[in-house]
């Protein structure tokens, strides 16, 4: 079945208003979620083997408002600045949810530093599309890279 | 030539996390000399050929479980010119072959092939007194125990019993207590520090309770809750030991400046953790001479493997497991409560930040020194934690192993 145009743009818009949520206005990113949804943050190596070890991992949009509340007041980093480049947005099944994916790469800007590429890798995603809003029930991140630089401060 | 200095107990020179030097001696004296390094779990090498990349220092093994069942470890370097010859991180193999030549050793890293060695036609081929017996892998002594892999580059190294310690070997014993380990996944890291800036971060609870405003205001590890320290082993070995609380107002509290009493969690779920193991602690954190901590904070079990880069980076290696028996409801535990570990983790962030920063801060100034003296100038076990007890134990062992004083 032919995903209407209409759709594949909406589904463009949303991740591309998800990046830029992170990117400039982090409180902004929990409001991309279902109330029960399922978000991780996983390693290749992981996600490749089945296996369920995240390197970030919220159930439910409460975790997702505390992660932020503690970027913002409790975890101790160099400020910097990250930058999401999302593309090759797919749909893979178009129901009562959209399963999806799209490539993202991630660039690091610490304030004393010049940039470097922070993560690159792939989204799977199921995209909640009740109430005529997009919100994702599922977010998987996977990071191709293992060896992270660092630290990942913000979510991916 | 490493130039020998007067060094105070109580004093950390900075040229010992900058330079080439030292660091090429640690390869020798510490990596390669007289330790156990944790490798990995037997657990990711279950069946007879199994194996995994792994690293002693900052020279690359492989482990693999042979054919009768014991594991082997190897340097993933081929004898004949030296090619890192296992690409793959994990898997399994009846034999190992270096692409370059097609050298290929069998699970115990003895060479059992090589192409050509009578030549073609009679023409090249291996000199008369080739013998394959004389170009095997680097095998290092290994032992295990209850699930954890050790290897050392020493053939004479006292058994790992012995070199952990009774002490230790209470703690140890708690997390690989015989049951079989499930692993639940890896993280890893890069860290631009000297490696023993990660062991010197958890041999120093007195940061703990100051840096880290998520544990405290969590009550997940106070500076005003029970806990103590054990130093073993003339001080190669640490644990670092709490006992969680609710929060309460204290005279310490006032001290711990960035505590958030009104911290609240909406998804506090994560922070809910069942009693699991022995005592009362309900966090045990044992850094191991000379490349591993073993993490138990509340439900979270793993391993942190340090990996070293050079003087100014290394990399850690997490793998976090838990026990065959565990129902969905435990494994789902570990699995919350690791957002405060690695690279990602609500608490480990804070410890990445800062060993990055210490690294800035020391790397321009070798000739300076580090203070240690919380708690006078003791290197013995305390039962409490404002103590650098645990770091000057630790820089007088590596002093006595590198023989710099």
């Amino acid at each position: 079945v032919p995903v209407p145009a209409g759709v594949k743009t909406d589904i463009a818009d949303l991740y591309a208003d998800y990046g830029s949520s992170i990117d400039d206005d982090l409180e902004r990113w929990p409001d991309f979620f279902t109330d029960d949804a399922f978000y991780r943050v996983v390693a290749r190596e992981n996600y490749d083997r089945n296996l369920p070890m995240s390197t970030l991992m919220c159930r439910g949009r409460g975790m997702l408002i505390d992660r932020v509340a503690a970027i913002r007041e409790t975890m101790v980093y160099i400020p910097r600045h990250v930058r999401h480049l999302i593309t090759d947005v797919r749909i893979l099944e178009a129901g009562a949810q959209i399963r999806a994916r799209a490539n993202f790469a991630i660039y690091e800007s610490p304030a004393d530093a010049s940039s470097h590429l922070l993560a690159v890798g792939r989204y799977y995603d199921a995209i909640d599309t009740q109430n005529g809003r997009l919100r994702f029930a599922e977010k998987t991140c996977v990071y191709d890279g293992n060896l992270v630089a660092g630290s990942f401060v913000y979510p991916l | 030539m490493i130039a020998k200095q007067p060094i105070s107990p109580n004093r950390i020179p900075y040229d010992i996390y900058t330079d080439p030097a030292i660091y090429e001696r640690e390869q020798e004296r510490i990596f390669r000399g007289s330790s156990w390094n944790y490798v990995g779990l037997s657990a990711e090498v279950p069946q007879p050929g199994d194996f995994r990349l792994s690293s002693i220092g900052d020279r690359a093994v492989v482990m693999v479980r042979d054919k009768d069942g014991g594991i082997n470890v190897f340097e993933n370097r081929c004898a004949h010119r030296g090619v890192a010859f296992c690409f793959e991180q994990t898997g399994n193999a009846k034999a190992f072959q270096c692409p370059y030549h097609q050298w290929t050793y069998d699970l115990c890293g003895d060479l059992v092939g090589v192409p050509f060695r009578n030549g073609i036609n009679g023409d090249g081929g291996m000199p008369a007194d080739f013998r394959t017996a004389d170009h095997g892998l680097t095998t290092l002594k290994v032992e295990e125990r209850n699930g954890a892999v050790f290897a050392t580059f020493d053939p004479s190294m006292a058994p790992l019993a012995e070199y952990l310690g009774p002490e230790i070997l209470v703690y140890f014993d708690r997390v690989f207590d015989g049951r079989q380990l499930r692993v639940l996944g890896y993280q890893r890291q890069r860290i631009e520090c000297n490696w023993k800036l990660v062991l010197e971060n958890i041999r120093d609870p007195y940061h703990a309770t100051l840096l880290h405003v998520f544990l405290i205001s969590f009550g997940l590890n106070r500076g005003d809750q029970p806990g103590r320290v054990l130093i073993a082993q003339e001080g190669r070995h640490a644990v670092m030991t709490s006992q969680r609380r609710e929060h309460v107002e204290s005279e310490a509290t006032r001290e711990m400046s960035t505590l958030r009493a009104g911290l609240t969690l909406q998804g506090g779920e994560m922070l809910r953790p069942v009693r699991e193991f022995p005592g009362d602690e309900t966090l045990a954190m044992q850094a191991l001479w000379p490349n591993v901590i073993v993490q138990q904070q509340s439900n979270t079990v793993a391993t942190r493997r340090i990996v070293t880069r050079g003087p100014n980076a290394c990399e850690l290696h997490w793998t976090f497991f838990g026990y065959a028996g565990d129902d969905d409801a435990m494994t789902e535990r570990r699995l919350m409560q690791a957002n405060l570990m690695g690279p990602s983790g609500f608490v480990s962030v804070d410890d990445t930040e800062v060993m990055q920063q210490t690294q800035r801060g020391v790397g321009p100034s070798p000739r300076y020194e580090g203070f240690m003296e919380m708690d006078g100038s003791g290197q013995e076990s305390t039962p409490y934690v404002i103590t650098e007890a645990p770091l000057r134990a630790f820089h007088n062992y590596y002093r006595a192993v590198m023989d710099l004083d």
